[in-house]
Formats: C-alpha cells, sequence, structure tokens
C-alpha cells in the first residue's frame, strides 16, 4: 500500500543513482578523487555567473545588514518636520519621510532588521519543518501519523491570529523587551506558524526518495540511519526546500512588515523595509518614494537570494546538469 | 483594518449643540424638489457593533443612525444656536432641580403608536436599572433615586464578587402627570441638565421594546424620528427609508437612504470619487496627504471644525509625572503648529484652550502651556530635576495615530533632549483596559468629544477628582470645589464664569496636554445638491436635496 | 479505495478537535478585556462589564467554555457574537463571499502560473524566463495592500475600467481584479514549481521516446510533460485554497467584499472565541477537504500511484 501523500511537490522519484558514494558502484574508469555530491555541486557553481552575481549581492547586503554606517552617513532615526516630505536632494538622495527622516538613510539601516528577521525566521521553519518531515517521511507508521495531524493543526491556524497571541502574550505594551528579544520573539512565531507547509514538503520528498535505489544499496552495504539520512536522503531532498525556502525569504520580509502594521512586530526606533512601506503607503499618490525605495530593496534582496538558491539547487540537482 | 471605534469620547457622534464655525453648508442653490422627492442616496458607514437601543449605543456606526430614527426633547441647531425644543413642547423649572416637562400631542413611533410621557419614564428607568448592563447607564445619575436603581460592584467588575440587585426598579426623581407630561426632580440642582436631553441616552422607547427582547429590538429598531428602518443586512447595508407620519419640524426632502457598510475606508473614498457613493463623512487620511483630497473633490469638498479636541495624558499615579514642572517642561517642547502643517496638512488647528472653544462657555487661548517654548522647557526640565529613564507615548495601534504619535516624540527628545518614543498598543480594547486600570507606564494619547455642549462637560469629567474619564488621577482640591460650585449654579452665566476659574487652575498643573483641536473633511457626490452637516459634523440627513 | 477514504476521513476527527481547541484556548489567551474598549475614552460602568461577562460565561476556565462551546457546536449552534448576532447567519453569509473570491483568485493563479512555467521551463535562463522571474517576486515583494491599492486607484478611478469597490452581488466580472491581487503573490510560487517540474521531466526517458516518435511538439507538451508535472502543482494549489481563504482580510476590506477576513480579525482583537473558532472551523474542513482531493487526483494524474 502505498502512503497517499506519496505524491510531492518533487515529482517522482529520481530514477537512476546518480551520485555513488558507495564503493561498490564506482567505476575504474575515474581516476580522479571520488567526490561527494557537495564537491561536484560546488565544481559546479563556481561557473556560473548566476552564482557570482546573487552571492556579491548578498555581501553587499548583509554588510548593509553588519555595518550600516559604511553606506549612509545620515540619521535614520531621527528626523525633523521642517523637512517632512521634502523631494530627493544632494543631501537626501532619496528624498525624507513625513517625519523628516532621511530615506536613504532609513533603507540602508532598514536592511538589518529586514534581513535578520527574514532568514533567521526561514532557517528556523526549515530546520523545524525539514526535522519533522524527515522523521515523518523516514519513520513512517504512527510517528509519521501523529507528526502530520500535529502539523494539520498549526496549518488550520489562521497566521493573523498566532501572531497576535504569540507577540501581545510576550511582547504586549509595558513590556520593556530589547531590540533583540523582539525580533527573536517575531522570528519564533513566523517559524511557529510556518513550518508545517515545510514538514509536508519534506516528508512528500522523503517518501519519494528513500524507496530509491540507491537508498536501498546503501542500505543493503550496512549504512547506519544516522548516515542514510544525513549523506543520501538530505541531499537529494534539498531542492525543493531551497526553491521554496528562497521565495520564503520574499514573504517574510512582508510578513513582518503586516506584524508591524499590526503593532505587535518590530517597534520604533528599530527600521525595516516592511515598516517604511506599511508607513508610506498612506502618502503614496504623494511621495510614492517612500514606498518605492524599500520595495525596490526589497525587492533585490529577495532575488538575491532566489538567485543564489536557484543555482544552488541546480548544482546540487544532477538531472538537471 | 480599522478595528476601533474612532477613539474620541464615548459617545461618539451623538447629540451636541456647538458653534460650527464654518462650512457647514455646500453648494450653491436648492435642489430640485421633483427629483429630491423620490430620490434616493448611498451614503457612507460601518458596521454599528450592536443592536441599535439608543441607550446602549456608544460607538459611530450605530450612534449615526440611532440619531437619525430617533428625535429627542431637545435639538442641537445644525448653526450652532442655543439648544431648542424639538419633541418637548416646554421644559420648565424654577430651582433647576424640578423639572416639569412637557411633550407635543399627536407624534408617532414608526409603529404607528403615539410617543407619551411614559414611553420617556420608561425608557429611563430601563436605562438606569443596572442589571439591565446598558453602557448609558450612568447618564441618568443626575436624578433623584438612581443610587437605588443602580448599584455598584463592590470589588469591581473582575472581582470575584457581585453586585448587589439594586432596591428599586424605577428611579424615585420620575413621574408621569398625564399623557403629554411628566416629572423629573433631580439629586442637586443642575442648570445644565435641560442641555443633557439631546443626548441619545434620552431618547423615548416604545412601548413594543419592554415586550421584547432588546437585542431583538435593536436588529430592528423603531424610533421616533424623521426617518424609519427598513432593514440591515450585516456588513454590507441598512436601509432606511423616509417617516412619512413625521410631524416635527425636520422633514426628509428625499425618501431612501441606504448606508453602505465599509470595512475600509480607501474603499468608500474610491467609491465616492467614481460616483458609487453620494456621502463620506470623513475622508481617508491618504487623500488629505498633499492636499489631494481638495484636487479631487473640488467643490464637493467640505472643510469643518468638530468639537473634540486630541490631548496627551499624563498617568500622575507614576512618580515620575508628579512634579507640574516637568509637565509643563514636556508640555512646551511641543511645536503644535509644525504637527499641525506637516502631519495634519492644515486639516487640524494647534490646540490652545482646555475645552474646545467650539463649546458653549470656553474660552479660547486659555491654556498657557500650550506655546512652543523650548528654552523655557528645557529651563524647567531642569528645575524638574530631568528625567531620567526612556519617556514611552503610548497610542492604540489599531487607529491612524501613529503619525503625529512619532513627530510629538520626536520633538520632546529633541526638544528636551531625554530619550522618547511613541509605541503602539495592538488593540483599542487592551489600551484602555491598561488605563482604566491604572497600568500606564508613560504618557498615552485621549480624545475628548463633548457629550452635550456645554463647558461643564470638559471639566467635570477629565479634571475632577473621581471623574469618569479622569483616568490619570489628576486630583486638585480647589479645582474639585469650584467645580461642584459650578455645577450647582443656578444660571449657565455663573456656571461658566466659575468653570474658567477652575481652568485657570488647570493651567497651572497640566494634567494632560492638548496637541489639537479636530477638523473634519467630508465629500458628497454630484448627485447632491444640498446638505448641511450637525453640530458635531454627522450629515444632517433631512437637509439632503438632489 | 473505500477504505482508504474512511481511514482519512477518521484521521479528521482528531485534527479537528485539536485545531478548535488550540484556536479557542489562543483566543481566550489573547490579553485584554473584551468589553474595556467598548465605551470609548470613558470606563464603561462595571454593571455593563459584569452583565456581558456573566451572559458569555466568561467567567469560566477555558476547557468548561470550550466543553460548552463543543456541545452546542455539535447539534449545529455556533453561538451569538458579542453584538448578539447568530455566528451562524455571519457564517453563512461571508463564506460563499469568501470562497467565491479564493476561486476566482485560484483559477488566476493556475493560468498564469502554469503558463509562466510551462513557458520558462521550456525554455530555462532565457530572457522571457528572467523576466517572469523578475515581475513574479516583484508581486510577492509588494505587500497586498499596495498592489490592491495601486490597481484600484489606477483602474478604478483614474481610469474609470472596473468598479473602485465590489457589489454585493459578486459578479464574476468584478472579482477579476480582487481576485488577482488576492493570488498574486501565490503565482511566484507556482510558476517557480511548475517551471521546476517541467524541466526536470523534460529531460524524462518518456518525452525523449515522444519527441523521437516524431510526434508533434504541442502534443509531447500538452500531454506528456504537463500532465507529468501537474502533480507538485497541483498541490501547491489544494493546499492554496485554504491559505487564499484565510488570508483574504486585506484584499477583502480594500475591495469593499462582506467576507470572512475581517470577521475573524475584529473576533480576534474582541476575543470573540465563539465567533474564531465557528468561521476557522469551516476554513479547517475546507483545508482537510481540499488535501484529501488532492491525494485522489494524483492518482488520477499519476498511474504509479494507487490507493487500496
Amino acid at each position: 500500500m502505498s502512503d497517499p501523500s506519496t505524491a510531492s511537490i518533487v515529482s517522482t522519484p529520481a530514477a537512476h543513482p546518480t551520485d555513488s558514494p558507495a564503493p561498490a558502484t564506482q567505476g575504474p574508469q575515474s581516476n580522479e578523487k571520488p567526490r561527494g555530491l557537495l564537491g561536484d555541486a560546488w565544481r559546479d557553481l563556481r561557473r556560473k555567473p548566476l552564482f557570482w552575481i546573487s552571492a556579491t549581492l548578498i555581501v553587499v547586503f548583509l554588510l548593509m545588514a553588519a555595518f550600516p554606517a559604511l553606506f549612509a552617513p545620515g540619521d535614520a532615526v531621527n528626523g525633523s518636520l521642517s523637512r517632512s516630505l521634502d523631494k530627493p536632494s544632494a543631501n537626501g538622495w532619496f528624498g525624507y519621510d513625513v517625519q523628516g527622516r532621511d530615506v536613504y538613510a532609513r533603507v540602508i539601516y532598514g536592511a538589518r532588521a529586514s534581513i535578520v528577521v527574514a532568514v533567521l525566521s526561514v532557517l528556523g521553519t526549515l530546520l523545524v519543518g525539514g526535522t519533522m518531515g524527515i522523521i515523518a517521511g523516514y519513520r513512517g507508521g504512527w510517528v509519521d501519523g501523529l507528526l502530520s495531524r500535529i502539523a494539520d493543526v498549526f496549518f488550520g491556524l489562521p497566521f493573523v491570529l498566532g501572531a497576535i497571541v504569540i507577540l501581545t502574550t510576550f511582547n504586549g505594551s509595558g513590556t520593556s523587551n530589547s531590540k533583540a528579544e523582539i525580533m527573536g520573539l517575531v522570528i519564533v512565531s513566523l517559524t511557529v506558524l510556518s513550518w508545517p507547509v515545510v514538514m509536508r514538503l519534506m516528508r512528500s520528498s522523503v517518501l519519494a526518495t528513500k524507496e530509491a535505489d540507491y537508498i536501498v544499496a546503501a542500505r543493503a552495504l550496512g549504512a547506519g540511519t544516522g548516515r542514510i539520512i544525513l549523506k543520501h536522503l538530505l541531499p537529494n531532498c534539498l531542492a525543493p526546500l531551497l526553491v521554496y525556502g528562497t521565495i520564503m525569504v520574499g514573504s517574510f520580509i512582508g510578513a513582518e512588515a503586516t506584524l508591524s502594521f499590526l503593532g505587535v512586530g518590530l517597534k520604533s526606533p528599530v527600521v525595516s523595509w516592511g515598516i517604511m512601506i506599511s508607513d508610506g503607503q498612506q502618502f503614496i499618490r504623494v511621495a510614492p518614494g517612500l514606498v518605492f525605495f524599500p520595495a525596490a530593496f526589497l525587492v533585490t534582496a529577495v532575488l538575491s537570494f532566489v538567485m543564489l538558491g536557484e543555482a544552488v539547487r541546480e548544482a546540487l540537482d544532477p538531472k538537471l546538469r | 483594518m480599522r478595528v476601533s471605534k474612532r477613539a474620541t469620547s464615548a459617545i461618539a457622534l451623538s447629540a451636541a449643540a456647538a458653534l460650527v464655525a464654518s462650512g457647514c453648508s455646500s453648494g450653491g442653490g436648492d435642489g430640485d424638489a421633483a427629483a429630491s422627492k423620490d430620490g434616493s442616496i448611498v451614503i457612507h458607514g460601518v458596521q454599528p457593533e450592536n443592536p441599535m437601543v439608543p441607550a446602549n449605543t456608544t460607538e459611530t456606526g450605530g450612534g449615526k443612525i440611532v440619531d437619525w430614527l430617533w428625535t429627542g426633547l431637545v435639538e442641537y441647531p445644525n448653526d450652532g444656536g442655543a439648544p431648542r425644543n424639538a419633541l418637548a413642547e416646554s421644559i420648565d423649572t424654577k430651582d433647576s432641580k424640578v423639572f416639569t416637562i412637557k411633550i407635543k400631542k399627536g407624534t408617532k413611533f414608526h409603529d404607528g403608536t403615539e410617543v407619551k410621557a411614559k414611553n420617556f419614564v420608561d425608557a429611563w428607568n430601563w436605562a438606569a436599572y443596572s442589571p439591565n448592563g446598558a453602557q448609558n447607564g450612568t447618564f441618568f445619575s443626575d436624578i433623584a433615586g438612581f443610587d437605588q436603581t443602580y448599584t455598584e460592584d463592590p470589588d469591581g467588575a473582575d472581582g470575584p464578587k457581585k453586585a448587589p440587585v439594586p432596591s428599586a426598579k424605577e428611579m424615585s426623581g420620575l413621574k408621569v402627570i398625564d399623557e403629554q407630561t411628566f416629572e423629573v426632580t433631580l439629586a442637586a440642582p443642575t442648570a445644565v441638565f435641560p442641555t443633557k436631553l439631546g443626548y441619545s441616552a434620552f431618547m423615548p422607547l416604545p412601548d413594543a421594546f419592554f415586550t421584547m427582547k432588546p437585542e431583538e429590538f435593536g436588529k430592528k429598531p423603531i424610533g421616533n424620528g424623521p426617518v424609519k428602518f427598513v432593514s440591515w443586512e450585516d456588513n454590507v447595508l441598512i436601509k432606511l427609508t423616509r417617516f412619512d407620519d413625521y410631524n416635527l419640524r425636520d422633514k426628509m426632502k428625499i425618501k431612501d437612504v441606504d448606508v453602505k457598510l465599509y470595512q475600509d475606508e480607501n474603499a468608500a473614498y474610491n467609491d465616492l470619487l467614481a460616483n458609487n457613493l453620494d456621502f463620506m463623512e470623513v475622508v481617508p487620511t491618504s487623500a488629505l496627504a498633499g492636499d489631494k483630497w481638495k484636487t479631487d473633490l473640488g467643490d464637493r469638498g467640505m472643510n469643518t471644525v468638530t468639537p473634540s479636541t486630541a490631548f496627551i495624558a499624563f498617568p500622575i499615579y507614576d512618580k515620575r509625572f508628579q512634579d507640574p514642572k516637568l509637565r509643563r517642561a514636556v508640555s512646551l517642547s511641543i511645536n503644535r503648529q509644525e504637527i499641525s502643517d506637516k502631519i495634519f496638512f492644515g486639516t487640524r488647528k494647534p490646540a490652545d484652550s482646555w475645552a474646545n472653544p467650539l463649546t458653549p462657555g470656553a474660552k479660547p487661548g486659555n491654556c498657557t502651556a500650550c506655546k512652543f517654548d523650548p528654552t523655557t522647557a528645557k529651563q524647567l526640565l531642569t528645575e524638574a530635576g530631568g528625567f531620567t529613564g526612556e519617556m514611552v507615548l503610548y497610542y492604540n495601534a489599531d487607529s491612524s495615530h501613529k503619525d503625529w504619535m512619532d513627530a510629538v516624540a520626536q520633538q520632546i527628545k529633541t526638544n528636551l533632549g531625554i530619550e522618547a518614543r511613541a509605541e503602539g498598543v495592538p488593540t483599542f480594547a487592551v489600551f484602555r483596559q491598561n488605563i482604566n486600570a491604572h497600568k500606564m507606564t508613560g504618557l498615552y494619547r485621549a480624545a475628548w468629544q463633548q457629550d452635550y455642549p456645554d463647558v461643564e462637560n470638559w471639566v467635570n469629567p477629565l479634571f475632577v477628582t473621581g471623574g469618569s474619564s479622569n483616568d490619570g488621577l489628576y486630583s486638585n482640591k480647589e479645582v474639585d470645589a469650584l467645580a461642584k460650585q459650578a455645577s450647582a449654579a443656578p444660571s449657565l452665566e455663573a456656571s461658566h464664569e466659575a468653570f474658567a476659574k477652575a481652568v485657570e487652575l488647570v493651567d497651572k498643573d497640566v494634567p494632560t496636554i492638548p496637541i489639537y483641536f479636530y477638523g473634519q473633511q467630508s465629500g458628497h457626490s454630484e448627485k447632491i445638491k444640498k446638505l448641511e452637516l450637525n453640530n458635531v459634523g454627522e450629515l444632517d440627513i433631512t437637509s439632503v436635496e438632489l | 479505495m473505500g477504505r482508504y477514504l474512511l481511514r482519512r476521513l477518521l484521521q479528521l476527527v482528531p485534527v479537528f478537535i485539536g485545531t478548535t481547541f488550540l484556536i479557542y484556548a489562543l483566543v481566550w489567551a489573547v490579553p485584554g478585556d473584551p468589553f474595556a474598549g467598548k465605551c470609548g475614552e470613558r470606563r464603561c460602568p462595571d454593571q455593563y462589564i459584569a452583565f456581558m461577562t456573566e451572559k458569555y460565561h466568561l467567567d469560566q476556565n477555558v476547557f468548561v467554555q470550550y466543553a460548552n462551546y463543543m456541545k452546542n457546536l455539535v447539534q449545529g449552534d455556533f453561538g451569538q457574537t458579542f453584538s448578539q448576532r447568530e455566528i451562524s447567519d455571519i457564517i453563512l453569509t461571508s463564506y460563499p463571499n469568501t470562497l467565491k473570491l479564493a476561486l476566482v483568485a485560484l483559477a488566476i493563479e493556475a493560468v498564469i502560473g502554469l503558463g509562466a512555467g510551462v513557458l520558462t521551463g521550456l525554455r530555462r535562463n532565457g530572457f522571457l524566463d528572467n523576466l517572469v522571474l523578475v515581475s513574479t517576486l516583484f508581486l510577492i515583494a509588494l505587500p497586498v495592500f499596495v498592489i490592491g491599492f495601486l490597481l484600484q486607484w489606477l483602474l478604478g478611478v483614474q481610469w474609470g475600467i472596473i468598479k473602485p469597490t465590489v457589489s454585493s452581488e459578486m459578479r464574476l466580472s468584478e472579482l477579476i481584479v480582487p481576485g488577482f491581487v488576492l493570488g498574486s503573490a501565490s503565482v511566484a510560487y507556482i510558476a517557480r514549481v511548475a517551471r521546476t517540474s517541467i524541466a526536470e521531466n523534460r529531460r524524462a526517458d518518456y518525452v525523449r521516446t515522444a519527441i523521437a516518435k516524431g510526434l508533434p511538439m504541442r502534443r509531447v507538451v500538452g500531454v506528456h510533460l504537463l500532465r507529468n508535472s501537474l502533480i507538485p502543482v497541483v498541490t501547491l494549489l489544494g493546499t492554496d485554497l485554504g491559505a487564499l481563504m484565510g488570508g483574504a482580510i486585506v484584499t477583502e476590506g480594500i475591495f469593499g467584499i462582506n467576507g470572512i477576513g475581517r470577521q475573524v480579525f475584529r473576533a480576534i482583537v474582541t476575543k470573540e472565541s465563539a465567533t474564531v473558532v465557528g468561521i476557522v472551523v469551516v476554513l479547517v474542513l475546507v483545508y482537510l477537504v481540499m488535501n484529501l482531493l488532492v491525494d485522489l487526483l494524483y492518482a488520477a494524474l499519476d498511474p504509479r500511484i494507487r490507493y487500496e
């Protein structure tokens, strides 16, 4: 009997064992040192311009997040109403917002919160969802049933509801959480509410892969559970997660904005692109730049993550080589 | 995502009579009588939060419709004159303690029954009987015998004990004399009492109300006003139509009124621009930016002021805010003109008095702490010993307060050189709960719209010890004494005189900071040729001509 | 097949109970007194709060409240909101609207996403591929309220092509723009997944065989490639319906649609557990049923999958 959810977001099980970690299948014709899947991928990646472009952009964004002062000398927090909604000029390249704050400086300083929250939440989601998915898919039986039902319960939870409850309970008014604590809370709530999707993805991926010939072969050769999962299952199931995960970075930046908008997310003086977009929306007809600039940075950042994910995925997936 | 009521006073947009300065009526000539006669309009509204029972409606959505469906004893003219009799034939008193109220003969409820003195007495007794849980119950506290019908919970609503059952079901101060006359005896002389009678808590209820559950009644309300209720489709539409048997002054000139219930004011505004909607009372903030609404609407836009004021209040129960010098320093460091110009694009006026100047009896410009004077502010701060830690200014994030609160915080920070920031509390409910429980750890926004047009309404609830909205627990014995003397004064003039003295003392203590006076920008479609707004900026439905 | 279906249906029961309890408890845990903000800037009379608290049994602990709620629910009584409306009425009037909107969004998403996916999957890394990638990502990155506001403003007010808001009849033609706005965020996911899937299957033996046989390209793509690449897309679309319905709150607000999104949000902040659970219960059912349907569809799309 096949489990209903065998069918998955990864289409069909890999037809052939393409990677050959087991010595038995190692052909004598190769005189190179046998490389693992990851080594292969790295060699492949190095040749791709897509990889280099996206990696450079990401490094720039990470630098921006770590040392914003390098990029913008201006003050991102304090404004003066006398400059309110001023047009772009030599002093303020992107103009000023309604509070008279330098939009360019804010966009640069906003990188930190946006990127940290989005990337860490995605990592958290992938970690939690991925682990649960592997356990459920590999073990099957009642473990699978239990974990899947728990995921179903969380999946049914409306995002706004979950976020409001978690954040108002721990981050309500009057609580004096530090910036890092608030970020941590936002990350935790995004993770708690998003892992079921990743878990389902991973689980179906594992289900589709675990009966593949190369896994069977590895098992026959006496490989332990841990080794099979880490060395064989994980690399072969990673592709759909990477695709999903990189796009998720983008939607999490947006989700963070929604939470701030509702008054339960990041609070001023923390700046984030999401906060800037939701604040600027009211003035879109007067000063479109207030939405346009943070949105442009957001799209560029998301794009770099997606391109990187795409490059890595193609390198990891031997079928597309 | 606007979930809270417009956070003004309890009685959001109910009756009141103030001097509406300008721009009330719009359009030039008169409408076409024939077109008006069977005409219909679609206007903006929001879903009422509760079934529409006058004594249990305190929010804007339902309050507006209740005001149209009912006509009270007195009405507040649109042009800002003194309250005048509507349903009342006469309201007589010799000592401001015993009032004899005579109502006009032959007016009807929408179900065809006649409006009698008994309908008033029964309605008021119902609202004042505490087990009925009416939101406006305390409005009847002036009347003798209220303390027998309305019992307080000994340990507050959250405590385990329950309030004792009241010893009387009816207030001893109300007496029906004949079909058209009743007598009201107050517990103490109150000159302002007749002025209050136009407020929706004092509306009459038909006999039918007492035969059914209040919530059943509230879903299909029966009033006595110029329009009657037709149907209510939740979150979609409330239909009203002209009440043909109406025989008081303000008859309807058009026939049907559809109140379209919106969730999002921008959606409504776009409908207005596309001529899909005929009237919108308050255009959204996004249209105010850069004066876009003026170019969008042209001469279909209207600019008015309303008798409401936005404050920032101090939690005086917090030790850090007990020094009046510090409070004055904060107030003086705020540049109200700049906030009005830059954040509100001139649609709000910088506040310069304690009671809104549109209110009868209020003195304009009597807030000396409302000036912008950063030098004195800094000096006062030093005299007060500075401020340690971060000054947090709270607002409810479910309504658009972020921009101006951020601006105020920034000005305090810049001009006083202390740490300050504004922080949103997710919902109005949580915000109010913390304020009610006296648990605020920083300044917070507040707004007050008069319930009825008299300066008394700006002093007793806000600045007197134990006042119903004195949430910061401000207390000054001299203010209390003067206010008490003013409330019991034999005439309104004497009363206003004494209140002015009390306000002078308040000005020395700066228990709250007035920031701006509300203004209102409305718009209508090309279809409407003539309309007026009432004293609080609501559409006067009976004035509409097509 | 029958046994499989039965087992799946039985599994719904614990999920159903788990979800409803979790939601009930969460709403119960939202801080704040539901009646504290009811009277504006004035304290509500204690009497009013006490009256309402007792009326809705809010003084009991969460387990008792939940048990009472479930007992009534099983008998078909969804309870009342704090403004004394029947929750079943709210569900009956607002659900069809949200469902319609979500279905339109789903259709738009499937057509655009699949189309873009097929085009880009066949010609990977070309100009078109990159263009689709950037434009779909742009849709993801811009929050829904910005997209919605812009489209409403441009199409509805400036150019007068559509009415800015949807009328209460919810005509199909009025729903296209809101549907697009709602579905816009998911289009990118669908396009990406379809692209990957098509690209993978493009190299499969059966496609090579079909091309070698001399079949016209249209037939190869339409019949062989597409059918085999649909499974992941169908999975996403299926689970997305629930997400679209639950996430329609902003879109509904912008276009003035009387749907469940607003009801849920309002109920959460006013702590109306009964309303939240009532609406979410139906949402969870939709989600579970869609999952089941998707699983059954697999068998139709892929002969290798069989249910016993």
